[in-house]
């Protein structure tokens, strides 16, 4: 039974990354930005997480430290892509690869210094439910994070009037417009919320996952949330299910390669990504029900009249 | 203060030609300014990164060799895009191109002769339009998002590839290292002035490729359907386009360039099948299509430029010992500033003082 | 704006007099695979750079480049130091065994050092290291701190380098412990903290209570300290990553190999063609020191090590049964090191089947 609970954690502590970072690309992409800059913020959240970590002795403050270096950082891509109408597709592009650049340099100060961890919460009195409680209420403070930003995302999108201008700005940036909503405004916020998850997400790597930093640590992690988002035909709670499935394939493969199957290890390291497609297929083979869920005007620049 | 885009009634030819200069130029002086910031001379610093690579015949030649699958590739994800189809995987055609291509000396040592290196490009073609033509067909039957399915299969390309070079094609005499035989003279691309340097008929192909790709989106019928199937589906349609014709288009079109990259690089610059045979060779050309503003001759500019950061950063490191991910920053950088220039081929910008009206309107 | 423009310019100008080499110091220059701040392999090859550095640098001036692609761009990367007035290059990464070659027969005159391949020309040697005879002792160890008997076992790829150091670690504990049981993981990857990370705590939770790796990161070894299980450092010294879990950790130390032959190619002894496979006895390799173990286990590595070094114990000494039961090495038999370079099978009690 132990065994099932670590490797079950395992797989949670796997998926938050990537949950976290895909619930905030997936608000992005309901504004109808696609911000294919996630992996770059994501890495500058890790290594700017771990410097602050680093030279102030306190992993909550390298957790701030993501979250505002991520947002800060999703800054270039908003500017030009709101503010100028650049291609959305190059803009996030070159994110990703200024991101990668960007975080070499400023981690080359702090390859190989000892990492903190952000410790564990134990929720007293939950953490001793029988099975769950240790899965549940025995997690590091990402993890709660994780839990509640996607709690947090649904209710807002779903339940708040903001939430439903946003949806209607992603679905008709024209008509928005004509109602009198601040498009360009409200593309800012949606993509600074975007760039504070991805950086919240390299945190937990560099903070939670391996306590440490290394050149490339999200090593295409932030491609993966990119797919969930669509995999999860952008509805939050598919986001969490897409994450901790591609978590549990990601950590199976693993285990079947430990109990000495002798099956190629390269057929194994793809099933993620195998996986990743054929649910994709399966999911957007129902063409009404992805339709009723893609924001319409994902991916094109809006540039207001006058 | 506040930002304000005016559309053009007419983009500007004027902007149009000096924006990448105006990107060029700011890009140095910012990269300038970061020398000076991490206390390296700026000026020995900007001449090795972009000068001294040209100065050197060899140099140019393995300029070309580095530009060569870039620009090939760009030119098919230009169109590509152009049509609005979002190839993101030409990273793993080129690698199936290698694959496929490398078959045949691999698999059959004996047949060498004049048809061995056309069948090897013609299958290295054909190797990159079957994978490019999943994410097409899984598009158009299924609806399903291209871009992520064409990205996801990168990664396969890149297992697969490892698999055949740690097993079924390794070359039996290399102590079990991954990597098949060296390829035979028969099986190699020739180089292309051997007494200059080493650059290969790549770079042939990557120009003939361009200037090919570019009469046809200037010239045919072809061309207009792409820009019309991009621009407006609907339009397509009525003008009596297929959008799926025009999706296995794209995607045969950019998936068997990128084949051909493939099977370029493995033929001329590598001369075996190894575990792995791109740098992110897929993935930069993506950069080079949208530095070269989705023309083929301009990705072939871009695609020099872009080589030419990748030999300045190695020089700049080996000369000055800077750090190799200015070469990085230098990219994205430069990316950046060309999009946000070429913002004024289409608007002009104007700053306004305080609240303004566009938004209340 | 035009006047900034102006005066970068001028600055520009003014700057761009006085660069690159010294003149007159002999130039030693390295080839990296990795960022030479990895933790690792690369990371180990730059300490041996500065060892050079430190202990000749009044007389030789060093160059690198590091985050080298295999391939072309390791060919050119190499012909550009050949062609900066390079007097010796070492190459750190197996995959440039064909660009050096290539380059070698362009410049007879620069002496070229291959690290890890099997080519050699006039003026190119390889050099090795055996690393598999601290694997050997590692073994042992594990062999003596392991209660279940089972060792869990992080590799990259499967070349012989790897498929050794997996043997060579299992005839270690297999030499205290006849019944001990290795379950290897392959993570396809030099270095990724995650992945590697994930597989430690895959093999834990299958049951294993000591880690070793054939990766660079410092991932395993944060996971094995967590769970309070015990572990080995690759390459470096991860001691800082896991202070109650590292056992010990085999340690790269080229430094005194580059000195060596940086010295020997500036006074003329240098010779090509050879092929250079130092072991502890050379320095090549140290162990980190023996922690967190018992004294009777560590004095036990200690001795091993000694008999390694002085050859009394070669770790490939029959009788070793390969792992589909047939004899590979008879009662007393050494291997040779042509087999071991080549290694593409596992010795008897590996819970894996060779990826082929």
């Amino acid at each position: 039974m132990e065994m099932a609970q670590n490797i079950i954690l395992t797989i949670m502590t796997a998926a938050t990354p990537l949950l976290i970072a895909a619930i905030g690309e997936l608000v992005v992409e309901r504004s109808g930005v696609l911000n294919l800059g996630v992996e770059g913020m994501m890495v500058i959240g890790a290594v700017c997480g771990f410097a602050a970590a680093a030279v102030t002795g306190s992993p909550w403050i390298g957790v701030l430290a993501a979250i505002v270096a991520g947002a800060l950082f999703s800054l270039p891509f908003g500017f030009l892509t709101l503010s100028l109408a650049t291609n959305q597709v190059a803009t996030g592009l070159s994110l990703t690869l200024l991101g990668v650049g960007l975080s070499g340099l400023i981690g080359e100060a702090f390859v190989g210094s000892a990492g903190l961890r952000l410790q564990s919460i134990a929720i007293p009195g939950l953490v001793d439910i029988p099975l769950v409680g240790r899965l549940l209420f025995g997690q590091d403070p990402i993890f709660y994070m994780s839990i509640a930003l996607t709690a947090g995302v649904v209710w807002f999108l779903f339940r708040t009037r903001a939430g439903l201008t946003l949806r209607a700005i992603g679905d008709s940036h024209g008509s928005a417009h004509a109602l009198g909503i601040s498009v360009i405004k409200a593309r800012y916020l949606a993509v600074m919320f975007g760039g504070a998850c991805a950086g919240l997400a390299g945190g937990h790597l560099s903070l939670v996952y391996t306590p440490q930093w290394v050149e490339n640590m999200t090593a295409g992690r932030g491609w993966i949330a990119l797919a969930l988002v669509v995999f999860a035909s952008w509805r939050p709670w598919r986001v969490m299910a897409g994450a901790y499935l591609f978590g549990a394939v990601t950590i199976g493969q693993l285990h079947t390669q430990a109990l000495g199957f002798g099956i190629p290890s390269q057929l194994l390291s793809s099933l993620p990504y195998l996986a990743t497609v054929v649910v994709l297929v399966l999911i957007s083979r129902n063409r009404r029900l992805t339709m009723m869920n893609t924001p319409a005007s994902l991916g094109r620049p809006f540039v207001p009249d006058r | 203060m506040r930002l304000q885009l005016v559309r053009r009634p007419q983009h500007s030819s004027l902007m149009a030609a000096v924006s990448p200069l105006i990107a060029f130029a700011l890009t140095l002086i910012i990269g300038a300014i970061i020398f000076i910031a991490i206390g390296k001379p700026p000026g020995a610093a900007l001449y090795a990164y972009f000068v001294a690579p040209l100065t050197e015949m060899w140099s140019l030649h393995e300029l070309a060799i580095k530009a060569s699958p870039l620009i090939i590739i760009a030119v098919g994800l230009s169109v590509a895009y152009l049509s609005n189809n979002w190839n993101i995987g030409a990273e793993g055609q080129f690698i199936m191109g290698g694959i496929f291509g490398s078959l045949i000396p691999i698999v059959f040592p004996g047949f060498q002769n004049v048809l061995t290196l056309p069948l090897m490009i013609l299958f290295g073609i054909l190797g990159g339009m079957a994978w490019g033509a999943i994410p097409a067909f899984l598009k158009t039957r299924f609806n399903t998002n291209e871009i992520l399915t064409s990205l996801m299969l990168v990664y396969v390309a890149q297992l697969f590839l490892d698999w055949l070079a740690r097993g079924w094609l390794r070359d039996p005499q290399g102590y079990a290292f991954p990597g098949s035989i060296r390829f035979p003279p028969a099986a190699t691309l020739p180089e292309i002035a051997p007494s200059q340097g080493g650059a290969h008929y790549g770079l042939v192909f990557a120009l003939f490729v361009a200037v090919a790709l570019w009469f046809v989106m200037t010239r045919t019928l072809k061309g207009f359907e792409v820009r019309v199937m991009g621009a407006s589906p609907r339009a397509g349609r009525f003008a009596g386009f297929s959008s799926k014709r025009m999706t296995y288009f794209a995607f045969l079109l950019s998936g068997g360039l990128a084949g051909l990259a493939g099977i370029s690089e493995v033929s001329g610059a590598i001369g075996q099948l190894r575990e792995t045979i791109s740098p992110g060779y897929g993935f930069t050309a993506i950069i080079v299509a949208f530095l070269g503003r989705l023309n083929p001759l301009g990705a072939v500019v871009a695609g020099f430029v872009l080589a030419l950061t990748y030999l300045g950063g190695e020089a700049a490191q080996i000369s000055l010992g800077i750090s190799d991910k200015l070469a990085r920053v230098f990219q994205g950088l430069l990316l950046f500033l060309v999009l946000a220039c070429d913002t004024l081929i289409y608007y002009r910008v104007r700053f306004s003082a305080g609240r303004k009206a566009g938004e209340a309107a | 704006m035009k006047s900034i423009i102006f005066g970068f310019a001028t600055a520009l100008a003014l700057t761009t007099a006085g660069s690159a080499f010294a003149a007159d110091k002999y130039k030693a220059c390295f080839v990296y695979v990795g960022s030479k701040t990895d933790g690792g392999w690369t990371q180990a090859h730059e300490a041996g750079r500065m060892q050079v550095d430190a202990e000749l640098g009044d007389k030789v001036e060093t160059k690198f480049v590091e985050n080298t692609p295999e391939g072309p761009d390791a060919e050119r990367a190499i012909e550009r130091l050949a062609r900066e007035g390079c007097g010796i290059i070492f190459t750190t990464s197996f995959g440039f065994m064909d660009p050096t070659l290539a380059v070698a027969a362009k410049f007879p005159d620069v002496k070229f050092e291959h690290a890890t391949g099997f080519k050699t020309a006039a003026n190119l040697t390889t050099y090795n290291s055996r690393f598999y005879e601290g694997r050997y002792i590692i073994g042992q160890i594990a062999g003596k701190q392991s209660k279940k008997g089972v060792a869990g076992y992080i590799a990259s790829f499967p070349i012989p380098e790897v498929v050794m150091g997996i043997n060579a670690f299992l005839l270690g504990a297999r030499s205290v412990n006849p019944d001990f049981k290795l379950k290897v993981v392959w993570v396809n990857t030099w270095f990724d903290a995650g992945k590697e990370a994930d597989a430690a705590k895959a093999l834990i939770d299958q049951g294993v209570d000591i880690i070793t790796q054939h990766t660079d990161s410092t991932g395993p070894m944060q996971v094995a300290e967590e769970r309070g299980i015990q572990a080995f450092g690759q390459a470096f010294d991860q001691i800082k990553a896991g202070p109650k879990a590292q056992l010990s950790a085999i340690t790269d130390t080229w430094g005194p190999y580059y000195v060596k032959r940086i010295k020997a190619a500036m006074d003329g002894t240098w010779k090509g063609g050879e092929s250079s496979w130092d072991g502890l006895k050379d320095g090549i390799l140290t162990m980190a020191p023996y922690t967190n173990m018992p004294d009777d286990v560590k004095a036990m590595a200690m001795d091993t090590e000694a008999k390694i070094k002085s050859g009394e114990l070669h770790p490939f000494t029959g009788p070793v049964k390969k792992q589909d039961g047939t004899e590979w090495l008879a009662a007393g038999a050494k291997s040779d090191d042509g087999t071991l370079l080549g290694m593409n099978f596992y010795v008897e009690g590996v819970d894996d089947k060779l990826p082929q």
